[in-house]
């Protein structure tokens, strides 16, 4: 090896890692708020992959009928909980946000399909398409249970990946995509060919981890979000309702999925089924990030995507089991460190 | 009295069922993956069998009737079908199935209840201690798919080649019948690179297949994935070509390999290029009628291999049953030993695929005549002698 495949490894590895940062600070914010740990968050990124390159080819994606699906069931659970609790003049209100948000990307793909749209604007509808499926899901299949055991919620979380693999093998079919590069463009970095693509992925989750850091820090919902995750039930005592941060850090984490799906679409072939192994390394950077601290998270993930690159190189046949075996010292270090915080959260 | 009565009737019972036996049918059995994952290849293993019983369904005044049933791309659900088909049905042969390990299990109920059976995937038993296998298997070797690729590489000056494949069986197949055609003076492998079908990335494997500086590249993927490799080398500055199985041969591969993979050569049965065999080659004739009969059956081209091994499993029965049913009735089990015997005595018999030729001791029965050379021209498969 010599310094400049170190480098190209180094850069394919910071390409990969900052898809990874991407879906870690969705986990990372989705478990703060909920404590749910989001399996399925690869899923949707495959499907936003998937989405994209359906439009692409002018076919109507599996996703439009999915999620009219999914806003179907979730309102009328919204409807059956409102009518059962006496606040019936909260229906309207419950429609809008269940059924008629959701299904306005729906509506704008059907009656867009067979036309080959600018790739600015299929990117556009497709992350606006993808943006409900995560909420729906929390409201079909987390609500119910939201004050259960982190280990149940983790086993549904499970159970729910594996019906969302098969409901993308049902919409999508068995084949692979790959869309169009989003920018003709490449240039030199210090005599190493870099691609637009990989600017992009790095450029774009640099931004949105910016976003994410001045959503928190200067919304009043970052904050409420915030507040949510520190403490759920000072937070609540405080006027925050934990089941709409909850919804809001769905949309959140939704909204990095589809990102990430739409950055990774033209650099690799995306399966049905190719969304949980990304998920799961990216989970590995969230665990670093010990599922509270966002820096560290970002740091851990782009680390898991320069690992994974030179353990590729030096050992392809082993690469996923050095990329995960990383977690041993990992949690063995975070369980040594994190005792004291703990100890104060039993307070 | 009454005995004799029983006596008679049991007689004439005897004189009866040995005549509806007489004039009775040829059962044969198919099974094939209509449904689970492997059944994107059960549907085209399904469409050649229905365009194999058009093609003749019937050997001199006997009828065939074929009893076709879905494994679910399941192997235990190919053994139940296969008992259901040798117990229920009482076929007097069977064909399947779609999937490697549907089909060994089919092959185990073949040689546990002594029926014939024709496998249409590649299996991987041992041959029975008794030394009488009751099944063949139709395709080629993994090591002659690669055997035949290695020696055109050689064919064409070159003396390194660089390896990238999944990292599962089929990885390993395609690795080892590498490493076995250099031992036989084809060109030296330089990298055992893999990566797996969900990766995100192939360019550390590229990279470390470029520093072993290799004439040519050997693509050990299998379907739409295969391509990942091809990109990456090209976006990587690889010059050299790129060679590959007949598991390349994809639609989804072609597409989204595009500019990259443009000029692979992949070793393929010569049915995949029949049009443009010349008029000498065994399967010109064969295939010809094969993809005649396929497009009134199925109302499409038959653009894979896999209807073919179908084809050619029917071929290869309907030769057997002629020689079988001079010694013995359908539906008995000397009929069953004539029809394996019938099979192991057919000398070259040309299929769609192969020139066959079975013996007990393999359950293959194909050589390098079964596989030619097609490169990918302009998005299409060109034959090249």
């Amino acid at each position: 090896m010599n310094s400049q495949i170190a480098a190209i490894l180094t850069m394919d590895g910071i390409a990969t890692g900052a898809i990874y940062v991407l879906i870690a600070l969705g986990f990372v914010l989705i478990f703060a708020v909920t404590r749910i740990i989001f399996v399925p968050f690869g899923d949707i990124t495959a499907f936003t992959a998937l989405t994209l390159a359906d439009l692409e080819a002018k076919r109507l994606p599996g996703t439009a009928s999915m999620i009219a699906v999914l806003a179907l069931v979730a309102s009328l659970m919204q409807i059956a909980v409102l009518l059962r609790t006496g606040a019936a003049n909260r229906v309207p209100r419950a429609l809008l946000y269940y059924l008629v948000l959701p299904l306005v990307p729906v509506a704008i793909v059907w009656a867009t399909a067979g036309i080959l749209l600018p790739a600015p604007l299929r990117i556009l509808i497709t992350i606006a398409l993808i943006l409900p499926l995560a909420p729906l899901l929390y409201r079909i299949v987390f609500w119910p249970i939201a004050d259960a055991s982190v280990l149940l919620l983790l086993i549904v979380s499970v159970a729910l990946h594996f019906a969302l693999v098969g409901m993308g093998l049902l919409f999508f079919g068995p084949e692979g995509v790959r869309t169009q590069s989003l920018v003709d463009f490449s240039t030199d970095i210090a005599g190493i060919p870099v691609s637009g693509d990989t600017l992009l992925i790095v450029g774009s989750a640099a931004f949105f981890s910016l976003l994410l850091y001045l959503f928190f820090n200067l919304t009043l919902y970052g904050k409420a979000l915030h507040a949510t995750a520190m403490n759920r039930t000072g937070a609540r005592l405080m006027g925050i309702r934990p089941l709409r941060a909850g919804t809001m850090a769905f949309l959140l984490g939704s909204l990095l999925a589809a990102v990430s799906g739409v950055l990774i679409a033209p650099v690799n072939t995306i399966f049905y089924d190719s969304g949980f192994l990304i998920g799961l390394k990216a989970f590995v950077g969230a665990i670093i990030g010990g599922l509270v601290s966002f820096p560290v998270t970002a740091i851990g993930s782009v680390f898991i995507g320069i690992l994974e690159s030179f353990a590729a190189f030096l050992s392809s046949p082993f690469k996923e089991v050095i990329v995960f075996s990383i977690l041993i010292p990992v949690l063995l270090w975070r369980s040594y460190s994190v005792v004291e915080a703990e100890d104060e959260t039993e307070e | 009295m009454r005995r004799l009565a029983l006596g008679f009737a049991a007689v004439i019972a005897l004189v009866f069922g040995a005549n509806a036996a007489s004039a009775q049918d040829i059962n044969v059995g198919f099974v094939t993956s209509l449904s689970g994952p492997a059944s994107s290849i059960g549907l085209n293993y399904e469409k050649g069998i229905n365009a194999a019983y058009a093609y003749q369904s019937e050997v001199d005044g006997h009828k065939i009737n074929l009893i076709k049933l879905d494994d679910g791309s399941d192997p235990s659900a190919a053994t139940e079908d296969a008992r259901k088909l040798v117990q229920q049905s009482h076929i007097d042969l069977m064909i399947g199935t779609s999937s490697a390990p549907g089909t060994n299990a089919m092959l185990t109920v073949a040689n546990d209840s002594k029926v014939p059976f024709i496998g249409i995937s590649p299996v991987s038993l041992p041959i029975p201690a008794s030394g009488h296998p009751w099944g063949i298997a139709v395709p080629q070797t993994p090591n002659l798919m690669v055997k035949v690729i290695a020696d055109r590489m050689k064919r064409e000056g070159i003396k390194t080649v660089g390896f990238i494949g999944f990292s599962d069986s089929w990885g390993d197949l395609v690795y080892n019948g590498a490493k076995a055609a250099e031992k036989d003076g084809d060109p030296t492998v330089t990298s055992n690179e893999r990566y797996a079908r969900t990766d995100t990335s192939v360019t550390p494997q590229a990279l470390k297949v470029i520093e072993t500086k290799p004439d040519a590249l050997l693509d050990g993927g299998s379907a739409t994935q295969a391509a990942l490799p091809l990109l990456e080398m090209r976006k990587l500055g690889f010059k050299g070509n790129f060679y590959g199985t007949p598991a390349l041969l994809n639609r989804d591969f072609v597409r989204i390999g595009g500019k990259a993979a443009e000029g692979v050569q992949v070793s393929a049965g010569p049915v995949i290029v029949t049009a443009q065999l010349p008029d000498s080659h065994f399967s010109k004739k064969i295939g010809t009628d094969f993809h005649d009969v396929f497009k009134k059956v199925n109302n499409t081209e038959a653009d894979d291999g896999f209807s073919g091994y179908s084809f050619d499993g029917w071929l290869i029965f309907l030769n057997a049953v002629k020689e079988a049913l001079k010694t013995a009735k359908p539906g008995t089990p000397e009929f069953h030993e004539a029809l394996m015997q019938a099979i192991y005595a057919d000398k070259d018999l040309a299929g769609v695929h192969a020139v066959y030729n079975f013996t007990p001791k393999s359950y293959y029965g194909v050589d390098a005549r079964s596989l030619v050379v097609v490169k990918l021209v302009d998005g299409k498969w060109v034959y090249q002698p």
